[in-house]
């Protein structure tokens, strides 16, 4: 292992600044789950990091348009004991805890598992069906991104050098919309996603079902948004047909790898079961709020 | 590259020490400053033998470099009994027959505490999903759960 330099910086344009100068040998530590395992097995060896943590920007959540601005180096734990997030948007707090043990909840951080560009990141899926969007900042100034357009594939974001995420933010919920993540792991707790599936759904007075967003992790290179499977419960009163045609959804939109912890075939039935379990959940907070 | 110079606290001290980017915390505490109570299982955040607290929060201090101890507060199983007197769940963990080979012992020892300063009425999930971080290849775990259920409980009629 070769890394020498290390910095702290205090302010984003620093940060900005740091990576620019190093033209690509540079790494961000957030939480340092992911990074330091690579460099520790030899998978990362960056001659610069950047600590984000020392960024009050990137350290806070503030409500923003009757939503929430997350910054990038909010631990999982940090979210979890924020009562606000998790009352409006439950399924991406329970996404986020769901990553690794306590230990690594103290660390863990949205961006670091979305700049980490897992196929099976499990936060992901939560935060693309909550139609989240991120802040980037680069050498050019700032920019916006859906939060669904920064995994390219495995391990690959479309950040370009010396680019940072710098806040996640997530819209104000639907007074009628509910949302939730689930996953499929052989063991109980302590493993990687098999699949995983985010659904945000919002009804009318009548129960019908009038917006939805779907997505799926761990069975495509990257996480999908499934048109399909949310165009299965617009219009329906999410009944047992329209729970169907989401599970056939959901499964017509795998294109999963073979691995250890399940095979193509088990992985495309899963996804469908696992979706309309997390569907059922998601229309049972809706009808409560 | 020059060492860097980090100003911490450990275990209520105030602690300075050198070292280079890549150390871990846990390199730190065992190989500089001679606290070898934390333990290295795996070196990539699964067993949980590493486990301390940095300003009150559980983390692996294997996964957490050294110079990012920089003014904070890191509490150690060093720091865990009271001069001769153990901690309760010291004392508990020894009666109950806890541990076996003891490499486990203080990242559970550690992690428990920091539950039971948030929650000291845990249920039995509770506890096996807060301690699941932490891997004992050798108790099979029940006595380690019931040891830090019955701490819960002398602590709520204390
Ligand atoms: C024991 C263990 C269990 C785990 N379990 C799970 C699990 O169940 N589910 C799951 O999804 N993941 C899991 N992980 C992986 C990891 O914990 C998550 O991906 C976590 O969210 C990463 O966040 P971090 O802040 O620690 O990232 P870091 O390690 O700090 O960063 C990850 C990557 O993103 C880059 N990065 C970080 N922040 C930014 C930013 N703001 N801008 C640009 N780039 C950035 C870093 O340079 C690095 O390449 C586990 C890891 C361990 C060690
Ligand atoms: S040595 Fe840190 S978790 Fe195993
Ligand atoms: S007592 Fe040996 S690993 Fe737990």
């Amino acid at each position: 292992m070769n890394t020498s330099q290390y910095e702290a910086p205090g302010s984003v344009d620093e940060a900005v600044a740091l990576l620019a100068n190093a033209k690509g040998n540079a790494r961000v530590l957030a939480g340092g789950t992911d990074l330091l395992v690579q460099i520790r097995m030899g998978m990362a060896d960056p001659a610069l990091i950047v600590d984000i943590k020392k960024i009050s920007e990137m350290t806070t959540v503030t409500a923003e348009n009757g939503g929430f601005r997350i910054g990038a180096a909010v631990s999982g734990a940090e979210l979890n004991e924020n009562a606000a997030v998790k009352s409006m948007w439950p399924g991406i707090v329970e996404a986020m805890d769901l990553i690794g043990s306590t230990q690594i909840q103290g660390r863990c951080t949205l961006a670091g598992n979305l700049c980490n560009a897992s196929p099976a990141a499990d936060s992901v899926p939560a935060m693309i069906a909550a139609d989240m969007t991120c802040t980037i900042a680069g050498p050019n100034g700032r920019r916006e991104a859906s939060v669904g357009s920064i995994a390219t594939s495995p391990g690959k974001t479309s950040l370009a050098d010396g680019e940072i995420v710098v806040s996640l933010f997530v819209p104000a919920q639907n007074a009628t919309g509910g949302d939730a993540y689930l996953r499929f792991i052989p063991r109980t707790e302590m493993d990687i996603a098999v699949v995983g599936v985010g659904v945000n759904l919002t009804l009318d007075g009548n129960g019908v079902c009038t917006a939805a967003r779907v997505s799926l992790g761990a069975v495509a290179p990257t996480a999908l948004l499934v048109d399909d499977a949310a165009k299965a419960l617009i219009g329906t009163k999410v009944d047992d047909a329209a729970m169907d045609n989401l599970a056939a959804a959901a499964s017509a939109a795998c294109n999963p790898i073979n691995d250890k912890r399940g095979t193509i075939e088990f992985r495309t039935k899963v996804a469908g079961v696992i979706a309309r379990r997390t569907a059922a959940i998601a229309l049972e907070r809706a009808r409560s709020n | 590259m020059a060492k860097h110079h980090i100003s911490t606290t450990i275990n209520g001290e105030p602690v300075e020490f050198l070292c280079e980017t890549q150390q871990t915390l846990l390199d730190v505490l065992r190989d500089e400053l001679g606290l070898t109570g934390s333990k290295e299982g795996c070196a990539s955040g699964d067993c949980g033998a590493c486990s301390v607290t940095v300003d009150g929060r559980l983390v692996c201090s294997c996964l957490v470099l050294g110079v990012e101890a920089e003014g904070h507060s890191v509490e150690t199983i060093e720091g865990m009994a009271d001069g001769e007197n153990l901690h309760p769940l010291q004392q508990k963990f020894l009666e109950e027959a806890a541990l076996q080979c003891g490499i486990c012992t203080p990242g559970f020892l550690i992690a428990a505490k920091s539950l039971l300063e948030k929650n000291n009425n845990p249920t039995e999930t509770e506890v096996r999903y807060w301690l699941a971080g932490n891997l004992c290849r050798c108790t099979g775990y029940d006595k380690i759960i019931r040891s830090v259920l019955d701490v819960a409980a002398d602590m709520r009629s204390a």
